[in-house]
Parts: structure tokens; C-alpha cells; sequence
């Protein structure tokens, strides 16, 4: 795997637009995926990043959060590393069903259900500083434009 | 990063919020606050309009969720429009379609 972005951001919410904008030009740019595969990314890493500063918070952390992103030539990887006391996925609380009106208490938790939606594999992998959540879309990279024919 | 929040009492009984940006954990505080703000104006009947949101996450669908919840225990509702495939996407992925009201048009919103 090549790694091709490191950035490291300070744990406040108004850096998580930048952080999902800067992974999504370089997805846009270098992979070929729908545009619609580059959104899902996009959404996966705010999400991500949201579960990691909200981590930095619990744990009353000021270290910022670190981003990397690592490609070859199948699958683009987005790694989100936070600094927070970790958690196990497998055991966070189900929403009722929708069609149940206790379902209207819950407003948060949606996000890492929609992160194993949108991206073809997640891990958490847990870390003596934290959690790292590594996200992957699978898929080549961008044709490269042919140079142009010299008359 | 600036979300716009834009109110139409224009139609009776109805009160459209017109959102405008980026919905993500920065600025979905700004959203509940507007919420909070026209329930305690006695607004019952709210529409919010997505068809500007650029970007929204489960911390939008969160604050929207609050809303409606809000808004049932004053006996009112809240409805969307939103025809924008990569939004209504996260509803359908959380199952939200069947909780929302969901309306091509402010216009279809307004005339149920």
C-alpha cells in the first residue's frame, strides 16, 4: 500500500468539513469510482471523524485527530485515528424498529450503522492510544489521460 | 462554514425552514436551535426543505428526529422536501422514509 495523505486535524467539529473534503478530491482524482461511491466516502469520514472528536471530548483530550489515506491498485484506504478510551461496536445499543414510536428517543447512533453501509469493509481496530477506524472502497485507480498525439 | 436558514410563513398553516448547506455536527446545532425557536412561536406545522442541503449526516437526521419528536408532543408534525438522490439516500439506509414525511415539493408538502 502507498500512502499518499497524512493530516492531522484539531479535535473540533469545524475542521471535519475540511478533513471530508480533502479525502473525497483525492478519491475523485485518483480512483475510478461513481460519484456516488465518492459521496458514501465522503459521508463515512465525517462520520468517522464525528465519533473520534466526540471520543476526544469524553476523554477530555486536546492531541489531534490523524487522518491517512493508503492506496494500490484495488482499493483506496481511509484510516481515522482518535485518542479517545475506546469502545467495542459489537456492543453499541439497537434502535427500535421505526415503525415504533420509542424510535423518535433516539436521534444519535445512526453513524456507525451508515459507515457499514456505505464503504465495502470496516474495521475498528483498537490502539494503545485509542481507536482507529479504517474505512475501504474497493476499485482501480483513474485512468491516467493519454497524452496527446504530437503531429 | 455558514448553513442558511430561511423561514416562509407564506402558507398557512404551514411554516417552511429552508435549509442551505453543509448539515454535519458543526452546524446541526444551529438547525435545532431554529426548531426549538419556531415551536416555542407556537409553530405546529413545519416543513423543512433540503433541496439546498449540499451534505447532511446522522447528526442532521439526529437534530430532525428531535424535531419531530418535539413537534408530535405538541400534536403538530414536521415534513420534508427532498429530491436530492444522495439525501434521501441516508434516509432510506436508516429507515428514516418511513418515519418522515418526505414531499417532492414545497407545493405537494403544503397541500396534504
Amino acid at each position: 500500500m502507498d500512502e499518499i495523505l497524512e493530516l492531522e486535524i484539531p479535535a473540533r467539529a469545524e475542521y471535519i468539513a475540511i478533513a471530508r473534503l480533502v479525502v473525497s478530491s483525492l478519491a475523485t482524482s485518483r480512483r475510478d469510482l461513481a460519484d456516488e461511491r465518492i459521496d458514501d466516502l465522503k459521508l463515512a469520514v465525517s462520520e468517522a471523524c464525528t465519533n473520534a472528536i466526540e471520543a476526544h471530548r469524553a476523554a477530555d483530550s486536546d492531541e489531534h485527530v490523524r487522518i491517512e489515506v493508503q492506496e494500490n491498485d484495488d482499493k483506496f484506504e481511509v484510516t481515522i485515528e482518535d485518542r479517545g478510551q475506546g469502545f467495542d461496536p459489537e456492543t453499541l445499543p439497537l434502535h427500535p424498529p421505526v415503525t415504533d414510536p420509542e424510535r423518535l428517543n433516539f436521534e444519535r447512533g445512526l453513524g456507525i450503522p451508515l459507515i457499514r453501509t456505505l464503504v465495502d469493509v470496516v474495521e475498528f481496530v483498537p490502539s494503545a492510544k485509542g481507536t482507529a477506524v479504517r474505512l475501504t472502497l474497493y476499485g482501480g485507480p483513474a485512468e491516467l489521460e493519454p497524452p496527446e498525439e504530437l503531429a | 462554514m455558514e448553513l442558511g436558514l430561511e423561514v416562509d410563513d407564506s402558507h398557512p398553516p404551514y411554516t417552511v425552514l429552508a435549509v442551505k448547506g453543509e448539515v454535519d455536527v458543526y452546524t446541526a446545532p444551529r438547525l435545532r436551535e431554529k426548531l426549538v425557536e419556531l415551536v416555542s412561536q407556537g409553530k405546529r406545522q413545519i416543513i423543512v426543505d433540503l433541496e439546498g442541503v449540499e451534505f447532511l449526516d446522522s447528526t442532521g437526521l439526529g437534530v430532525l428526529v428531535g424535531g419531530l419528536k418535539r413537534l408530535r408532543s405538541h400534536d403538530g408534525d414536521l415534513g420534508l422536501v427532498c429530491t436530492q438522490h444522495r439525501i434521501l439516500k441516508v434516509f432510506e439506509i436508516t429507515g428514516l422514509t418511513k418515519v418522515f414525511s418526505i414531499h417532492d415539493s414545497i407545493e405537494a408538502a403544503v397541500a396534504v
